[in-house]
């Protein structure tokens, strides 16, 4: 299975989240901004980091670079795709992800291990987990409040499409302690915190964020399996 | 020549931790009778040509302002009169 992943200019982590695809056993590509080519990969992960300069506001930029405009048509089409910190932001600018991520309440940056429970696995991107698991995850942000309508909210929730909350304390304010959303779907998924920092003992806090890059290779799995049964060659 | 000013402001639901920690700052400066400051951005565009609204409307809806939280106004904006004030 081949995961790509994207650089922008700014980015920052995109070597670690490539480190994390592989260390789950993924064929890693390198996606460049200015290419619009997904060169065949069946998932995408939109590094953190600080796209731009977050010039503007954070990932609106980014948004409508050339690369962005293929991921969108093909999120649409039910690639997974799996937004990291600023890919979170990228991905509720390009409105793939409802709702905004704003600077957090404290004004200051937060960085620590912030523990998360898993509410829905459903998604391509944690189905691996068992619901209401609680991770560990390391978040660094400074504008990671996520914020939506109460309509947008109460939505999301009665769909089960709040993917993880904070617990032990909500580190940038966001709305209903959401620390990761998804789509329709469940294909696309925005999370403010880094799984790709907690896939090895010697860096992370835990290997807890591993189980974002196993589920999406188990997702791949069934998908082609299902094509398979069906007569399609994958 | 004419610019386009773009003015965009958060929505009023929206909170706005920068223009709250500049209001708690106020009364440092002796400033005691301010009850709410809002920090928003203003855009200015040049066209090659006449200043085009329509445009300049919809390069503010699409990328200058986040329509989930924020909103925006447009007027042009003469330099010569701007001068003046």
């Amino acid at each position: 299975m081949r995961i790509g992943v994207v650089t922008f200019p700014g980015s920052l982590d995109d070597g670690d989240a490539a480190r994390a695809a592989r260390i789950a056993g993924a064929d890693v590509v390198r996606l460049w901004h200015g290419d619009p080519d997904l060169h065949g990969v069946d998932a995408v992960v939109l590094p953190g980091g600080f796209s731009y300069g977050d010039a503007l506001r954070c990932g609106a930029i980014a948004r409508f670079a050339p690369v962005m405009e293929t991921i969108i048509d093909a999120a649409r089409g039910g690639l997974p795709v799996l937004g990291i910190c600023n890919g979170f932001q990228i991905l509720c600018e390009a409105h793939l992800l409802p709702g905004a991520l704003t600077r957090n309440q404290h004004l200051h940056f937060r960085n620590r291990d912030q523990f998360l429970r898993v509410e829905s696995t459903g998604t391509a991107w944690t189905n691996s987990f068992t619901a209401g698991q609680e991770i560990l995850i390391p978040v660094k942000n400074g504008e990671g409040c996520y914020v939506a309508d109460e309509r947008t909210l109460d939505q999301l929730e009665a769909e089960g499409r709040v993917v993880a909350r904070y617990i032990r304390g909500n580190p940038n304010g966001s709305q209903r302690d959401i620390a990761a959303i998804t789509n329709e779907a469940g294909n696309v998924v925005g999370i403010m915190p880094h799984p790709e920092h907690a896939v090895e003992a010697l860096t992370g806090p835990s290997l807890d964020g591993l189980g974002f890059f196993t589920s999406v290779l188990r997702a791949l799995a069934g998908a082609s399996a299902g094509a398979n049964a069906g007569g399609h060659q994958s | 020549m004419a610019r386009v000013v773009v003015d965009v402001m958060l929505k009023p639901e929206i909170l706005d931790p920068q223009g709250q920690a500049v209001a708690n700052a106020l009364p440092r400066l002796g400033v005691n009778d301010v009850s709410s400051v809002r920090i928003g951005r203003r855009i200015e565009i040049e066209f090659v040509g006449e200043p085009d609204l329509d445009r300049a409307r919809e390069i503010a809806d699409k990328l200058l302002a986040n329509p989930v939280i924020e909103d925006f106004a447009i007027h042009v904006v003469d330099d010569a009169a701007a001068e003046v004030v």
